[in-house]
C-alpha cells in the first residue's frame, strides 16, 4: 500500500451504511475534513462553466473546490474527441456560439477567427448558415486555447484538487460531505472529506456501453482489436487498411458514424487505399420524417439530419419553453418526438458518400446484426438480419473490422457517484431513467438543511432542459446554479452593469479580482 | 437567440427603444428630414413589427428546429420596409403628413434596421446573459 497504513482515514462500515453523516462519525473514521463553502466534482466542462459563472459573479477562489482526476477541464472531451475522429484542426459539432470559455458567447469563436485571421469569411458563413452552408463550427484546438486562457483568468488551477471522488453524503446540520481519494502518496490518509453547503456533480459519461453482440462477441472470443468502439483508440484500423485493402463494417447513424467514415474515405483519397465500406443502419430514414407538418426532420440514405443534437430551438427558444413545462409521460414523450440518433448534413460528407456509391465501395442498407463470428483467414462475418419491404431476410456479411459507432452511455448507476446519489442519497430517476433534476438542477430529493446539491450534464439528460450534454446546455445548467445560489445568499445575481464590466475585463483579458 | 413569441415581440421593442431611437437621433439630419417624421416612421415599424412578429413565428413553426436564421432577421427589412412606405405614401402613417424623400426614407430604415439587427446578433448578450436563454425575453 505504499508505505500508506491501510485503513487508516478510509471509510467505515458505518460511514458507507449511514445515509446521512454527522461531523462526529467522519471524524471517528480519521479521514481528516476541510471545509469549503461550494465544491463541484468532476472537474470536466460541466464544473468549468460553472465555476466560471460563480468567479464572475464575484465568488472567490478561496470558496470554491473543484475535485477533479484531471488536470485540465478539457482533457476528457479531448480524449474523447480524439479517438472518435476528431483531431485538433478539425471542427466540432456545436455553433459559433457555444463557447465555454465565455458566459455570453459574445464574440463569437466566428467573430474571434475573423478578428485574429484578419478575414470576413466566418462572418459570411455564419450569415449564411444554415440556409446557404452548413453550420459554421470552431476548430476543436480554438476551443481547448480559448478555455486554457479562461482557466488561468479565473485562476482556475487555484481552485483544484486532485483525486477520485467516491461518494457525496448529507450531512446531518446541513450542507454535505464529499469523500476524495487523493492520489497515491500525496495525502496521511486514504480519504478526505470536503463539508460543504452546497455541491455540483458533473461527471460526464457514466460509462461507455457496448453493442450487446459486439460485447458478447469480444468476451467469447477474447478479441478486442477487430471489433472496436469508436470511444476507444483504434487508429490500429485505420493502419491495417494502409497496409492492404480491407472491408469495414461500420454500425451506427450519429454523427461519430459520420466522423469514422470521413476518416476511413479521406484516407482512401488520400493514399489511394482500396477500403470497401459497409454500414449498417438500425434504423434506415429514407427522407423527412415526423408526426406532422410542423414536426419534420429531414433526412436520406439512412440518415437523420439535424445540426445540433437536438432540434436548435431546444437552447432557447419555443423547444426549451415547451418542456419546461412538461412532467412525467408527457415529457418523455417530447423527447421521443424530438430525439434519435442524428447528423448534420454536411456537403462535404455528402460528396465523399456518393462518391463511394457510384464507385460500389460505399453500400449502407437497414439491418439488425444478430452476431458476430470468426470467420475465415481472421476475418469477420457478421449474421445480419434486414427487413426489405416488410420480409425479413439473412445475410452474412465478411469484414477485417467492424467499429461500434452507436454510442457511449451507460446507465447512470454504472457510476459510482450516481449510484450511491440514488441509493443513499435521496437521489430518484427521471422519466428518461436518469438523474432527476428540479428546473434550476439541484438533484430532487437530496436537499440537506440550508444547502442544496446540484448536477448538469448528461447523467441530466431527460430533465426539463433536453440540451444537457452540450457547452451551451452546460452553461444553461451554470446560469440557473449561479441564479439559484444567488437567491440562497451565496453570491451575488449577475446583473447588466456587473455582466458588461465583467465583458470588458473578459475581452482585455484581466482576470476575474479575487473578491 | 432562438426566439419565442413574446421574446421576438420584446427584443424588437427594446431595440427599438434604445438602438433605433439613438440611430434616428443621429441620422435624422444627416438625411435632412424632420424628427417628427423620422420618429414617427420608428414608432411605427414599432407597432406594425408585433403583427409582424406574429407573422414570423407562424412561419416559423414549419421550421423543424423551431430557429430563426440571422439572416432571416435581416432579410425582412424588404416586405417590412416595403409596406411603411406604401403606407407613408397613402398617409396612414398617423402625425406624418408627407412622406419623406425615397431616399432619406431608405436611409434611415435601413440604418435602424442593421443597427438593431447587428445589436442582436451578439452585443445584446453583454449586459443580459440570460436573454439569450430564454427566447428573447427580457422580462
Ligand atoms: C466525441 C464528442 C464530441 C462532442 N462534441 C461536442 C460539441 O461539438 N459541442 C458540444 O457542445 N458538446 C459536445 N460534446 C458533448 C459535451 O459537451 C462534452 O462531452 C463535455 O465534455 C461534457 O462535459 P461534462 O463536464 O459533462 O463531462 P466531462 O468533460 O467528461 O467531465 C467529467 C469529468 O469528471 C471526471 N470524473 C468522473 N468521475 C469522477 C470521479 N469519481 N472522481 C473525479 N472525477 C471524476 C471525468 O474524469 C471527467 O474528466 C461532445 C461529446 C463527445 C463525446
Amino acid at each position: 500500500m505504499g508505505g500508506r497504513e491501510h485503513g487508516r482515514g478510509d471509510l467505515t462500515p458505518a460511514l458507507l451504511d449511514t445515509p446521512v453523516w454527522s461531523d462526529a462519525l467522519v471524524e471517528s473514521a480519521g479521514i481528516p475534513v476541510r471545509d469549503a463553502p461550494f465544491v463541484t466534482v468532476g472537474g470536466g466542462i460541466g464544473s468549468f462553466v460553472l465555476v466560471d459563472y460563480l468567479r464572475i459573479a464575484g465568488v472567490p477562489t478561496s470558496d470554491i473546490r473543484v475535485l477533479s482526476n484531471i488536470d485540465q477541464p478539457w482533457q476528457t472531451y479531448q480524449y474523447l474527441t480524439r479517438v472518435s475522429q476528431i483531431p485538433e484542426p478539425e471542427r466540432i459539432r456545436s455553433d459559433s456560439s457555444s463557447r465555454p470559455d465565455n458566459i455570453w458567447g459574445f464574440p463569437s469563436y466566428a467573430l474571434s477567427e475573423a478578428w485574429r485571421d484578419r478575414t470576413i469569411r466566418p462572418l459570411l458563413h455564419v450569415l449564411g448558415e444554415p440556409i446557404f452552408a452548413d453550420y459554421w463550427t470552431p476548430r476543436v484546438g480554438d476551443v481547448f486555447t480559448s478555455m486554457a486562457r479562461e482557466a488561468a483568468r479565473i485562476g482556475y488551477s487555484r481552485m483544484l484538487d486532485r483525486g477520485v471522488v467516491r461518494m457525496v453524503r448529507r450531512r446531518d446540520k446541513g450542507g454535505y460531505f464529499t469523500i476524495l481519494t487523493p492520489p497515491e502518496g500525496t495525502s496521511e490518509t486514504r480519504r478526505i472529506a470536503y463539508r460543504s453547503r452546497f455541491a455540483h456533480v458533473a461527471v460526464g459519461y457514466p460509462g461507455l456501453r457496448f453493442l450487446p453482440d459486439l460485447q458478447e462477441f469480444r468476451e467469447k472470443y477474447g478479441d478486442y482489436t477487430r471489433v472496436v468502439n469508436a470511444y476507444e483508440p483504434h487508429e490500429h484500423v485505420y493502419e491495417f487498411l494502409k497496409t492492404r485493402p480491407g472491408t469495414v463494417v461500420v454500425r451506427g447513424g450519429g454523427i461519430v458514424a459520420s466522423r469514422v467514415l470521413q476518416r476511413l474515405m479521406d484516407d482512401r483519397e488520400r493514399h489511394n487505399l482500396q477500403t470497401r465500406i459497409v454500414h449498417i443502419f438500425r434504423t434506415f430514414v429514407t427522407g423527412a420524417h415526423g408526426p406532422h407538418l410542423w414536426a419534420r426532420r429531414k433526412g436520406g440514405d439512412g440518415w437523420a439530419y439535424q445540426g445540433f443534437n437536438y432540434p436548435k430551438s431546444v437552447w432557447g427558444g419555443q423547444l426549451k419553453a415547451r418542456m419546461r413545462k412538461l412532467d412525467g409521460a408527457e415529457r418523455a414523450a417530447l423527447y421521443k418526438e424530438m430525439g434519435g440518433t442524428n447528423t448534420p448534413k454536411r456537403r462535404r460528407w455528402q460528396q465523399q458518400m456518393r462518391a463511394g456509391r457510384e464507385g460500389g465501395w460505399y453500400e449502407a442498407f437497414q439491418g439488425v446484426v444478430e452476431r458476430v463470428e470468426p470467420g475465415v483467414d481472421g476475418t469477420l462475418t457478421s449474421i445480419v438480419t434486414s427487413d426489405l419491404t416488410g420480409e425479413s431476410a439473412t445475410q452474412k456479411i465478411g469484414s477485417n473490422y467492424i467499429i461500434d459507432c452507436t454510442g457511449l452511455e451507460a446507465d447512470i448507476a454504472e457510476h459510482r457517484i450516481l449510484a450511491d446519489l440514488l441509493s443513499h442519497a435521496g437521489a430518484g430517476r427521471n422519466p428518461l431513467g436518469r438523474l432527476d433534476v428540479e428546473r434550476h438542477f439541484e438533484i430532487k430529493g437530496t436537499a440537506s438543511g440550508d444547502g442544496a446539491l446540484y448536477a448538469t450534464g448528461a447523467a441530466t439528460l431527460g430533465g426539463y432542459f433536453p440540451g444537457v450534454d452540450t457547452f451551451l446546455g452546460l452553461q444553461v445548467g451554470a446560469q440557473e446554479i449561479t441564479d439559484d445560489l444567488a437567491r440562497r445568499g451565496f453570491c451575488r445575481r449577475i446583473g447588466p452593469i456587473r455582466s458588461a464590466t465583467q465583458w470588458v475585463r473578459w475581452a482585455l483579458g484581466r482576470p476575474v479580482k479575487e473578491a | 437567440m432562438v426566439p419565442v413569441l413574446l421574446g421576438r415581440i420584446q427584443t424588437r421593442l427594446f431595440l427599438l427603444a434604445f438602438v433605433g431611437s439613438a440611430v434616428t437621433a443621429i441620422v435624422t439630419p444627416l438625411v435632412g428630414a424632420t424628427y417628427g417624421t423620422t420618429f414617427a416612421i420608428l414608432a411605427a415599424v414599432a407597432v406594425l413589427g408585433v403583427g409582424w412578429e406574429l407573422l414570423y413565428h407562424l412561419l416559423m413553426q414549419f421550421r423543424w428546429e423551431k430557429d430563426w436564421p440571422s439572416l432571416f432577421g435581416l432579410l425582412t427589412a424588404v416586405p417590412e420596409g416595403l409596406l411603411l412606405w406604401a403606407l407613408l405614401k397613402r398617409g396612414a402613417v398617423p402625425t406624418v403628413d408627407a412622406a419623406p424623400s425615397l431616399a432619406a426614407y431608405a436611409a434611415h430604415f435601413l440604418a435602424v434596421w442593421i443597427a438593431v439587427w447587428l445589436v442582436a446578433n451578439g452585443p445584446m448578450r453583454v449586459p443580459f446573459p440570460r436573454w439569450r436563454f430564454h427566447g428573447g425575453r427580457l422580462i
